[in-house]
């Protein structure tokens, strides 16, 4: 340690290596847009109550999907070239293993039930 | 052998880099970020794995469509979002270095950050009083823990918000402070796509 | 039956200063007692010799706080073998305890005693000593395997070291103050929650595992980015050493599995502490999500302990055969397909449990499925050997015991997967001895070969032959005899964490398996004479040449140990064998060109904030609410002090870069002379 020097041209140095990606006005924008366009579609959806709970069930998901692409495009600035591609990988491998894991416990789960519990789900919402 | 790394009219292969640019400090201090970050995201994962399990177990107690109010929630969604806005403005006046801009769009993204806690700190006490205590049942349990967490990040986010603005008026805008902005960036738009996740499947779900 | 009462250290009412501390919560029984006696007379005379010879400077200058990736490796090391001995102790203890309580004998250990050995000897093997393992070898060789001068983020690597090691802190401490979780490795509630385990003993196994898990989360964050972002200019992802594939690839697993254990574990803390009822039988809670959630981490863990060794395996069978890798593709693709497929199988855990034939089976197949990819390693490896020139030195005998060992192993796991079998086998010794067969077989097997190994590159001096063989002879056969026989006492039915035996034909096995045990332990006492002969005799056996075994790897390519730079000049790769292929250029190391070498500084911040991590945990087992609210106050404001220390680097001049090169070039001019 005696013999360390600190550097003055080092600050410079590290201003090339920062990958930070480029923020324009015209992504946030957009994303901002869309964000309150999917947000909005879903609780008005919900609040009146417009179409039949499955149908609204599975738009709001859907439209959930898609904000949170919209969020990952235009907010994180996901790309395939981010960090060499390790990025949107690494987000793809999470996908993935959530995936598993909320389709997984909710299989498991919902056969647990059906074999070790006598009564139906909806009397499960019942049971003290 | 590997002839195609040959530098041209050279001819022997270089085998050791004499002049060679080191890897710049905190060159991968983003990715490493992002990697916790999709950590966090199987926290949540889990959690919302116990709400669709367990959420449904009401033990007798209220459910969702005795509990939560929406107007409510749109108005917490709206400051969440208002938040992204201005954090991402905050990430244009970086680029533009504007230091002050920074700081007062980050001082703005933390109000909007703060009054999604107070509205959720208020439904959480709303719930409490009316006896939908997270020890009532499995189904409050869940929904208290995720939305709880998530309310838990977000007051992370703004410790970190108030320490970033400190340090940014101490150190100006040097490769290491923009990193954390860039970082805390990822971060806030992060909790806002989990946000997404629970008003959508916890919420108005739950209110079909 | 009194003995079998469980102590009454819930009886005192809390108080505010010390929560449910009270005298009472030291031990009274004179086994631990005892053992507490002698573990603090030796602490204090470490503490009065490192004090006699003014070491303390010198371990917080040099190691405490040192971000060196090959120091913090060697001190994961040293922490998984001392933590070892702790929980062979345990294990010598429950083998002694069946073995002695037959025919109306109660043995020696009450139930409650026994228990929370069974539970802490699962929870240190797996978490303080197989971890910390694994994560040692990988911190030490991987970034000198891919050419870098150091990890990602070094003082992260700190603090990840220093956390696991407060877990491992707080699992020590709870044999002596108050008590360990008498539940088994894995806690499952209902036996976990409050209302059938109301003293601490589940408190310490909890914040143990959160604060060590923190460590591994992060330690696994560091080594992807350092393996993704740190690698020398030409190694592209095929020319990676498989070692650094397998390591990546477990990382994945650590980071992809451990929030799980960190968010179960706080929902079972929140059922505990705060009242809620996740896992409760009351109020709509399922203990069954809670197995369920945990096998979900449970099983990646698995294959998080065994990639890394069989990225060792690989590289000791290619050396010390002296062929490259036979089929590296396959390896690496049977690497990534195993990383996958570890998230698809956690429900073999419990099959029982009653989830029904079509997702029983679902589960049961896609267990045999994982099996090809691991057999096809085995294969690799064998033709690896096949007509190689084979040097059957320590690492090698390791590595063929493995093969032998843990392929019977890996065969009763594919009986296991059958779930009709299951039902009969499941929760039986049969089990403990599959899983002890891969652990012990694989897991352990690899870190004595990556121990024999690589000692050389990181002290400059080889291990003691001699002693490492009667270790290598004591521990292989030693581990037949101590776990054959528990295969037949799982066929015949007996299950597992039993403490008394009715049936007297049983004990015959009981003391073949002791015996075994005892083999093990002198395979232990050889293994730490071979360290100290080694340390006693090593001018004898000096390494000066920092290639001991015709290496082809780029950890060979420096001195021993490598200096703190680890490469002068960061190396460039054309081939896979990235040392083989230089030696085979007869490369000549430039002798001069040196420039100032950028290096992170050392930081205490680490060690101050994972003490704090401690304090914080004794505070919450205890309930001394004022403490621990202190101690996370404490934590973020250190956290936060901490980031704003913007000098955290420093070059290493030229010229003590010459003087040390120039060093390694008159010893390997003497070396060749």
């Amino acid at each position: 340690m005696s013999a360390a020097t600190t550097h003055a041209e080092q600050a410079e140095h590290d201003s090339h290596g920062i990958e930070i990606p480029h923020a324009s006005y015209r992504d946030y924008t957009i994303g901002f847009v869309l964000s309150v366009i999917l947000t909005a579609i879903p609780f008005a959806l919900v609040m009146t109550g417009a179409l039949s709970p499955a149908v609204t069930g599975v738009t709001i998901l859907g439209l959930a999907v898609v904000q949170i692409v919209v969020h990952m495009v235009y907010f994180l600035h996901m790309s395939p070239k981010a960090e060499g591609g390790w990025s949107i990988t690494s987000l793809i491998f999470t996908i993935i293993v959530v995936g598993i894991m909320l389709s997984g416990s909710l299989w498991v789960m919902s056969h647990l039930n059906t074999n070790m519990m006598p009564q139906a789900h909806e009397e499960m919402s019942q049971i003290p | 052998m590997s002839s195609t790394t040959l530098p041209a009219g050279n001819d022997k292969p270089v085998y050791y880099e004499i002049d060679e640019h080191p890897h710049p400090e905190g060159h991968s201090t983003l990715l490493g970020f992002w990697i916790y970050l999709m950590s966090d995201c199987l926290i949540f994962a889990i959690l919302f794995a116990c709400y669709a399990v367990l959420g449904g177990n009401f033990a007798a107690g209220p459910g969702p469509k005795d509990l939560f109010d929406l107007n409510l929630i749109a108005l917490n969604t709206a400051m969440l979002l208002f938040s992204s806005l201005t954090y991402g403005l905050a990430m244009i006046a970086m680029q533009n270095r504007n230091l002050r801009h920074v700081q007062m769009w980050l001082a703005v993204t933390g109000l909007f950050g703060a009054a999604f806690l107070a509205i959720e700190l208020y439904e959480f006490s709303h719930l409490i009083h009316i006896g939908a205590t997270p020890q009532r049942s499995a189904f409050l349990s869940a929904f208290f823990t995720l939305v709880g967490t998530h309310g838990l990040h977000v007051t992370f986010g703004l410790v970190w918000l108030v320490t970033l603005i400190v340090q940014l008026g101490r150190h100006g805008l040097n490769p290491a402070n923009q990193r954390r902005v860039a970082c805390l960036s990822l971060f806030w738009h992060f909790l806002d796509v989990i946000w997404i996740g629970v008003f959508t499947f916890v919420y108005l779900m739950g209110m079909l | 039956m009194s003995t079998d009462a469980v102590p009454s250290t819930s009886a005192a009412e809390p108080t505010f200063l010390f929560g449910k501390l009270g005298w009472n919560s030291l031990p009274h029984d004179p086994i631990v007692l005892s053992t507490m006696v002698v573990v603090i007379i030796g602490g204090i005379g470490l503490l009065a010799l490192v004090t006699r010879y003014k070491l303390w400077g010198y371990l917080w200058k040099e190691w405490f706080t040192t971000v060196d990736h090959k120091k913090i490796g060697i001190m994961y090391m040293i922490l998984g073998l001392v933590m070892f001995l702790r929980g062979f102790a345990d294990a010598i203890m429950m083998r002694l305890q069946q073995v002695m309580a037959f025919g109306g004998s109660e043995g020696y250990l009450n139930s409650h005693h026994y228990d929370q050995i069974f539970t802490a000897h699962g929870v240190i093997m797996i978490f303080f000593v197989a971890m910390p393992f694994i994560t040692g070898l990988m911190n030490y060789v991987v970034p000198l395997q891919i050419g870098a001068r150091d990890v990602s983020f070094p003082f992260l690597n700190n603090f990840s070291f220093w956390m696991t090691t407060s877990g491992a802190v707080l699992t020590m401490a709870s044999l002596f103050v108050g008590e360990f979780a008498a539940t088994g490795w894995l806690a499952y509630p209902p036996l976990s929650g409050i209302a059938y385990s109301p003293s601490v003993g589940v408190d310490y196994y909890i914040w143990a595992l959160q604060i060590a898990g923190v460590g591994t989360t992060l330690s696994g964050i560091n080594l992807i980015v350092t393996i993704l972002k740190m690698r020398a200019p030409g190694m592209g992802l095929m020319k990676m050493p498989v070692f650094t594939w397998t390591s990546l690839c477990a990382n994945i697993l650590i980071v992809a599995s451990f929030p799980v254990l960190t968010a179960v574990l706080a929902l079972l803390t929140l059922d505990r502490y705060v009242g809620t009822n996740f896992f409760t039988n009351d109020f709509g809670g399922s203990s069954m999500m809670y197995v369920n959630l945990i096998w979900i981490w449970g099983h990646p863990e698995v294959y998080i302990l065994i990639l890394p060794l069989f990225g060792v395996f690989s590289e000791v069978t290619s050396t010390f055969s002296g062929k490259k890798l036979f089929g590296y593709t396959s390896m690496v693709y049977a690497t990534v397909v195993i990383t996958i497929l570890s998230y698809v199988v956690w429900l073999h855990h419990f099959f029982t449990m009653g989830s029904g034939a079509s997702v029983n089976s679902f589960f049961g197949i896609t267990t045999m499925v994982i099996s090809i990819p691991t057999g096809a390693k085995l294969f690799n490896w064998l033709f690896t050997m096949y007509r190689g020139r084979i040097r059957y030195e320590l690492p090698m005998m390791w590595t063929v015991a493995f093969m032998l060992t843990f392929t019977i192993g890996g065969m009763t796991g594919v009986l296991l997967a059958v779930p009709p079998a299951d039902f009969v086998l499941h929760n039986s010794l049969f089990l403990i001895a599959h899983f002890h067969n891969v652990i012990i077989g694989g897991v352990l097997f690899g870190i004595f070969a990556a121990i024999n190994y690589w000692w050389p590159k990181a002290f400059g001096f080889k291990l003691d032959p001699f002693w490492g063989k009667v270790s290598f002879w004591c521990w292989v056969p030693g581990f037949w005899v101590a776990f054959m026989p528990l295969y037949v006492l799982g066929l015949m039915g007996v299950t597992r964490r039993m403490r008394v035996f009715d049936d007297p034909s049983l004990q015959i096995w009981f003391a073949i398996a002791a015996v075994g045990a005892l083999m093990i332990a002198a395979g232990i006492a050889a293994m730490l004479i071979q360290f100290a002969v080694s340390i006693w005799k090593r001018e004898a056996l000096a390494e000066t040449t920092g290639d001991p075994w015709n290496g082809r790897t780029l950890e060979w390519a420096t001195s021993s140990p490598p200096p703190d730079y680890n490469f002068a000049f960061t190396p460039r790769i054309h081939a896979l064998d990235a040392w083989y292929d230089m030696k085979a250029a007869g490369v000549e190391h430039p002798a001069e060109g040196y420039k100032d070498i950028h290096m992170p500084s050392n930081t205490g911040a680490g060690v101050i904030l994972a003490g704090i991590s401690t304090v914080a945990g004794f505070a919450l087992v205890w309930h001394i609410w004022w403490l621990a609210g202190l101690s996370m106050v404490g934590l973020i404001g250190a956290a936060i002090a901490h980031t704003f220390n913007y000098k955290r680097d420093f070059h290493i001049p030229a010229s003590q870069v010459a003087a040390t090169e120039a060093a390694r070039l008159r010893q390997l001019q003497a070396a060749g002379a």
